[in-house]
């Protein structure tokens, strides 16, 4: 049985960029806990042998002509963004002030 | 014909063809049902998140002007019908229920939204589910819980619950629905309509806002196996735009549910999934099985049981390998691009504002299976865990190789139980995963599923689904069998089972 730490959960909710509130992270941890406990038991089934399936089709790669198409206007893209500027998006600082 | 309401698709597209109706008062009257039954988050059944009635009588005009004119119209040209909001169209909001995504208008149509456009079918409106389609109730929408229209207490399933309910509700007699681990048949079951996981790669994933791609598959929703059938036949195909589209011609389910209607499955070997049933299952579920499984023989079909050992560990299996792709496929609500942002007042960094964004944004499943992906997918785990789980999955594929070398399709009830109260699993994870134990097996495998009515269960008269499980590319082996019974039962119970449903009050 897994056990997962308080810790660990808000380590988790940092990497997934969740900024949780004390109680959801309280409450979540012990859920993951049983969840975790639950779906376990698929390290009972013996499957050293047998290979992954990561899809139900067996593809690979899909290849097209590299032809150039019109795309979506500019102006109906950037109408749907929180915050637009100049043509683009505008975003907040991605580096920090030392960068 | 039925009052327009009541009238199967089929039926409403020839009257329209004929000239009986206008395809402007076929959807006048289902937009004036809407109102009458369909109500807000605090009452009624809440099937719809979007009802966009000038579009939908400017759609149906142009149907109508097209006959006018000598156009021949198609075979559901002028039906209304109910979308899925996590679909995208260009025309009308879309919001995957959550908060994350209110008001975002996509600047682009899904292939399917074009497909049934072209089509001539009429999109009344966006309909309710789970956010992002991850649960089996609708109570984990932004926007407020859709009720069963058989019971108004109990849930409609999730997470298409808004598309069933519309059609159980006679709002629309089409919807769509899309199934990751049941998400499609378990609310067909409990509302009494039927529903179809068409082959993965069957219907194009383009424009369908991604919970798990690798499981993820639109299909139809509708009150009839032919009006399903015809609807299908709409949307599936290949689409350049989708890598992960078959590019193959679509099953002739059409020809099937007439062929299946005539009620004959002399040669058909059907097989009851030993590991389906038993423990956990609702008695008033199991007996409706039977029945139906009764019935297969009577109709001509050689029934067996077969085991698939697998299936056991599918539930596990799916609960790491969703979250997984969740959690990646989740990472593109960043607060960057669309949708909500939050907490950019200058003084913060983009990734500050991303997390208090997805924070504020997401709901507690969302955010539950965001967690358990990261876990799982993380380092000293992922063997363990999403590895592992990968394994199994091709066992599940091999168990239903083994079972499709004896017989032509596999049966079992779609769903343990029937629809419970609205509050009693929300805050179980666990009980609400259950009940998508039969239905997940195919989407880890890829093969066409189907749940359809067969009956109302003897200790609450609450609908029961059989679940028809087909091989990959044979979903016209589900429209054979699903329109088989149909006709047998509407035969003993003098027409569908949903005429059965109680009225429901009007909203005012």
């Amino acid at each position: 049985m897994p056990s997962i730490s308080r810790e660990e959960v808000a380590h988790l909710a940092r990497l997934a960029r969740l900024d949780l509130a004390p109680d959801e992270l309280d409450h979540l941890a012990g859920q993951l806990d049983q969840i975790l406990g639950a779906v376990a038991q698929v390290t009972e089934v013996a499957a050293d042998d047998i290979p992954p399936t990561s899809h139900a089709l067996p593809l690979t790669n899909v290849f097209r002509e590299d032809e150039p198409k019109v795309c979506l206007p500019a102006e109906a893209v950037l109408g749907a963004a929180p915050a637009a500027e100049d043509g683009r998006f505008r975003v907040p600082q991605i580096l920090g002030e030392e960068g | 014909m039925n009052s327009l309401t009541r009238a199967k698709a089929s039926e409403l597209a020839a009257a329209i063809k004929q000239g009986e109706v206008s395809a402007v008062e076929v959807a006048q009257a289902h937009l004036d049902r809407i109102a009458e039954v369909d109500g807000t988050a605090e009452a009624g059944v809440h099937a719809f998140l979007h009802v966009d009635a000038e579009s939908a009588l400017a759609a149906a005009a142009v149907v109508d002007q097209r006959r006018a004119e000598g156009d021949e119209l198609g075979p559901l040209a002028g039906v209304p019908l109910a979308l899925k909001d996590v679909i995208v169209t260009a025309d009308m909001p879309t919001t995957a229920g959550s908060k994350i995504l209110e008001g975002w208008r996509p600047p682009y149509d899904a292939t399917i939204t074009t497909r049934m456009r072209e089509a001539g079918i009429v999109i009344l409106g966006k309909t309710n589910l789970d956010e992002f389609a991850m649960g089996s109730s609708t109570e984990n929408s932004a926007f407020g819980t859709t009720r069963n229209p058989w019971d108004l207490t109990r849930i409609p399933g999730g997470s298409g619950g808004g598309s069933a309910a519309a059609l159980a509700a006679f709002e629309a007699p089409l919807a769509i629905g899309t199934d990751t681990g049941g998400s499609i048949r378990q609310p067909a079951a409990v509302t009494g309509t039927v529903g179809i996981k068409p082959t993965y790669g069957g219907v194009s994933r383009y424009g369908l806002i991604a919970c798990a791609s690798s499981l993820d598959q639109a299909g139809p929703c509708a009150r009839t196996v032919l009006d399903a059938a015809l609807l299908h036949t709409v949307i599936a195909g290949h689409d350049p735009l989708d890598s992960t589209s078959i590019a193959q011609p679509v099953p002739d389910v059409v020809g099937a549910a007439r062929r299946g209607a005539e009620g004959d499955l002399t040669g058909l070997r059907v097989g009851v999934v030993k590991e389906l049933g038993g423990e956990g299952y609702q008695a008033g579920v199991e007996a409706r099985f039977n029945d139906a499984v009764a019935l297969l023989s009577k109709l001509g079909a050689e029934v067996v049981e077969v085991s698939c050992p697998h299936f056991t560990y599918g539930l596990a299996a799916y609960y790491l390998i969703l979250p997984s792709e969740v959690s990646s496929n989740l990472a593109r609500f960043d607060a960057m691009r669309y949708g909500l942002r939050v907490g950019d007042d200058g003084s913060r960094s983009a990734e500050e504002v991303m997390s208090l964004t997805r924070g504020a944004g997401f709901g507690a499943e969302a955010k539950r299976r965001i967690m358990l992906g990261t876990y799982a997918l993380s380092s000293g785990y992922y063997d363990a865990y999403y590895g592992q789980a990968q394994k199994v999955r091709t066992l599940i594929a091999r168990d239903f190789e083994a079972a499709f070398a004896q017989v032509d399709v596999l049966v079992s009830p779609t769903t343990p139980t029937t629809a419970f109260p609205i509050g009693e699993k929300v805050d179980d994870p666990l009980a609400m995963y259950m009940n998508d134990l039969c239905t997940i097996p195919s989407n880890l495998a890829g093969n066409a599923s189907a749940s359809f009515p067969v009956g109302l269960a003897d200790e609450d008269g609450l609908p029961v689904g059989l679940h028809v499980m087909a091989p990959v590319l044979a979903d016209d082996r589900l429209y054979l069998v699903g329109a088989a019974v149909e006709s047998a039962y509407a035969a003993q119970w003098g027409g569908t089972l949903l005429e059965q449903a109680p009225a429901l009050e009007g909203i005012h």
